[in-house]
Order: structure tokens, then C-alpha cells, then sequence
């Protein structure tokens, strides 16, 4: 039993990374990591209303019809994240307005909706807390590395410290622009999902066509 | 009569949802195999977001925003927390009747567009561009044109991704990089491309 608990809550983060193979969520993935800060608020954020909201679906599993159920989890998430957006407002204004949309995105990102459907409306409260959790973490892994890699490299800063001093604050170290827009998030993903399809290549995709090799010039 | 097509230009391109906001890439990502498929898709976005911005608005002006409700002796209600769920129900809501009344009365669009329309309750774009008309509180008329304007934009960084993966099909890629992975790279590209329109204004 330890097993397969221990399976649910690691499984998501490296082997079966919500982001990286699930193509899950990715919206706010790519959106909030120009900064760590923010990116650091949207892991707990998402991380929090992915448990409450797979732990209540759990709870009430056998009572939600099933022909309505994309609306009752729907309303569940959205609740969470009223209530999540509330505290931020509330607590810290200013990473708030900085994350502007991307909190309230939390109800139609899809590993929330995705857990729900494909694991708490099945399974125990105590598993769907691990897998919640394990989701969480792979999630948040990822926006972490993305966000680390672009803060560095486009402003040299890291959580708003320098880290490597710019020339225009007569430092050595010229800022890549290019970091801070959108393109960059696309390329790094690319390259993460790159280089952990070669040490792991399980999970490589096949292609559709296959060139056929030939023989002919050797 | 210039600042609604100077508004459409920046939500269709300058701003472009999917590629400076990152919203909708799930099925951005998911559904840009073929070309005519990504078509359906993107005109179904276009109508609902151009329905369902507008629609939002009316509900932020008449009910939720602070003060709204004075029409009804109410001046003192702020519903605004209310915002998120309702916007939300509002989507998935009038994305069901919009299904049930396409296959009543236009069935031969409904064979095109149906089964892409319950894909659309969970696309970020839509509740995307409803939160965002919210947050620049524009007024109604400027938010049909930013509807329309950004479905717009989403669809057609969707028929380009889709376009430029047709013709991938037959390329030779790295193993590592072979599905997911050389779509992120070709989104960036198009990204980048997209950043030409930036300092556009009419």
C-alpha cells in the first residue's frame, strides 16, 4: 500500500510531469515567469487549490451525478479560487496586481480540472491528497526552473537581488531582452523537455512519418 | 471610429492571446495537428469570445462592479468577489446553449463546430479575455470589438501553428525534441514574428 502511495506522489513530478508529458496548465507556466516572485506566489497558489479541491471532490465522490459533474468541480475550483484571490488581495496587494489575470486562470487551468476528472472523482480523500500534492510539486518545479533561468538571464536578478551586475548599474553583465518576452518561456520548455526526454526516453514521442534510411553511399 | 480599429489591431495582434499572454496553449498545443481542424476551432472561439466578452461585461456593469446594482435601490452592494464564478458559469452556460441551439437550427455548422465547442469552457483564452476586459474596464461597445478582435488572434496563431506542422511532418527531428518539443520552438518563432507588430498603432 506504501507503494503505490509513494508512487502517486512521486510519479507526477519527474515521470510523469503535468507540464512537461501532460501538457497540462501550461498557460500560467509560460505567463508568470518573467520574475521568481511571482512565480514562487502562482506554485503556492495553484499547489493549494489543487489539494482543496481534489480532497472536497474526494469527499463528496459518490453524491455528484455524473452527467453534471464538469459544472459541480467547476464551481468547487472556482470557489478556491475566490477564496485564494481574496487572501492575496488582502495580504499581498502587489504581487496580486502583478499576477493580474493569471490568479483568477487558476479555475480553467487544466491540472485542476484534469485531477479532478481523471483521479478524486475515483479515488479515496487520502490518495487524491498525494496525488494533489505530487502534481503540485511537478508543477511547481518546473515554473521555478523557468522562472530562476529567465530572471537570471534577462535582468540578473534573482527574487529582486543582483545576482549578476548589469552594465547600465556599472556592472559586467549585459541583459538578454529577449528573456523577459514571451518567446523565451517557449524555447526553455523546449529544451528542458528536450534534455529530459534524452536521459529519460520513455518518453519520447514517435514520430508520424519515419525517413527510411538508406545505403546506397557507403 | 480609429480607436476601436486601433483596439482590434492590438487585440488581434500586438497583443495576440495565445502568443504574449500564453492563454488557451492547452489546447493550442492539442489541436494544431491539420489545418482545417485548427479553422473549426479558432471560428468557434472567435463567436464565443466575441459573445461571451460583451455578455460579461453587461454582468459587470448592471450586477457585480461596485454600485452596479443602484438601478435596483441597491448602491451600496459591491458583488465584485463574485467575479471569478460568475464569469465562469456564464462561458460554460452559454456554451451549452449555443451547442443545443446550433444542432436545432443550423446543423450543418454544428457537424463543423460541435465538437469543438465543450473544448471551449475550459480554454483559458475565453475566461482570459473576459477577466482582462474587467481589469482595463472597457465600455460595451469597445468590448465586442476587443471579443472579437482577440478570438481573432488566437485563431489565426492557431492556423499558422497548425500550417507550419502539416508541413513538419515529414522533417527529420532529434528524437528528444519530436512532438512536444518542436512545437514549443515553433510557437517561440511564431511569437517572435508576432513581435514585429509591437509599436503598431493606427
Amino acid at each position: 500500500m506504501a507503494r503505490t502511495y509513494r508512487k502517486t506522489l512521486f510519479e507526477p513530478v519527474l515521470d510523469n510531469n503535468p507540464i512537461l508529458l501532460q501538457v497540462l496548465g501550461i498557460c500560467s507556466a509560460l505567463a508568470v515567469t518573467t520574475m521568481l516572485a511571482p512565480s514562487l506566489i502562482m506554485c503556492v497558489a495553484l499547489t493549494v487549490v489543487l489539494i482543496c479541491s481534489n480532497m472536497t471532490i474526494s469527499l463528496i465522490r459518490h453524491h455528484i451525478p455524473g452527467s453534471i459533474r464538469i459544472i459541480v468541480f467547476m464551481t468547487i475550483i472556482s470557489t478556491f479560487v475566490i477564496v485564494v484571490e481574496q487572501l492575496l488581495r488582502a495580504y499581498a496587494y502587489d504581487l496580486a496586481t502583478q499576477l493580474s489575470v493569471f490568479i483568477g486562470l487558476i479555475i480553467t487551468n487544466c491540472i485542476v480540472l484534469g485531477r479532478a476528472e481523471a483521479f478524486a472523482s475515483k479515488n479515496p480523500v487520502w490518495p487524491s491528497f498525494l496525488d494533489a500534492l505530487g502534481h503540485g510539486v511537478g508543477y511547481s518545479v518546473l515554473l521555478i526552473i523557468v522562472a530562476t533561468l529567465r530572471e537570471l538571464l534577462g535582468s540578473g536578478t534573482l527574487l529582486g537581488y543582483v545576482v549578476l551586475p548589469s552594465i547600465t548599474n556599472g556592472g559586467w553583465y549585459a541583459p538578454n531582452g529577449l528573456m523577459l518576452l514571451a518567446p523565451s518561456a517557449f524555447f526553455i520548455i523546449a529544451l528542458i523537455i528536450w534534455g529530459v526526454r534524452t536521459w529519460k526516453p520513455a518518453q519520447r514521442e514517435q514520430a508520424e512519418f519515419r525517413i527510411l534510411e538508406s545505403h546506397e553511399h557507403e | 471610429m480609429n480607436h476601436y480599429l486601433s483596439l482590434f489591431i492590438q487585440s488581434a495582434l500586438t497583443e495576440n492571446l495565445a502568443l504574449t499572454f500564453f492563454l488557451g496553449m492547452c489546447t493550442f498545443l492539442a489541436i494544431s495537428r491539420q489545418i482545417e481542424t485548427a479553422i473549426g476551432l479558432g471560428a468557434a472561439v472567435i463567436v464565443v469570445q466575441g459573445i461571451t466578452v460583451p455578455l460579461n461585461n453587461v454582468i459587470m456593469r448592471y450586477l457585480l462592479n461596485d454600485g452596479a446594482l443602484s438601478w435596483a435601490g441597491l448602491s451600496e452592494m459591491n458583488l465584485n468577489f463574485l467575479g471569478l464564478v460568475t464569469y465562469i458559469a456564464v462561458i460554460a452556460a452559454f456554451v451549452q446553449v449555443l451547442e443545443i441551439a446550433l444542432d436545432r437550427f443550423f446543423p450543418a455548422l454544428y457537424q463543423s463546430l460541435g465538437i469543438y465547442l465543450p473544448l471551449i469552457t475550459v480554454n483559458c483564452a475565453i475566461l482570459g479575455g473576459s477577466l482582462l476586459m474587467v481589469q482595463r474596464s472597457y465600455s460595451l461597445g469597445e468590448s465586442i470589438v476587443f471579443g472579437v478582435g482577440s478570438g481573432f488572434g488566437w485563431a489565426l496563431a492557431l492556423v499558422a501553428l497548425a500550417g507550419v506542422r502539416e508541413k513538419l511532418k515529414y522533417s527529420d527531428i532529434p528524437q528528444g525534441l519530436q512532438g512536444l518539443g518542436i512545437t514549443f520552438i515553433i510557437t517561440g518563432l511564431i511569437a517572435l514574428a508576432f513581435m514585429g507588430f509591437s509599436g503598431m498603432k493606427l
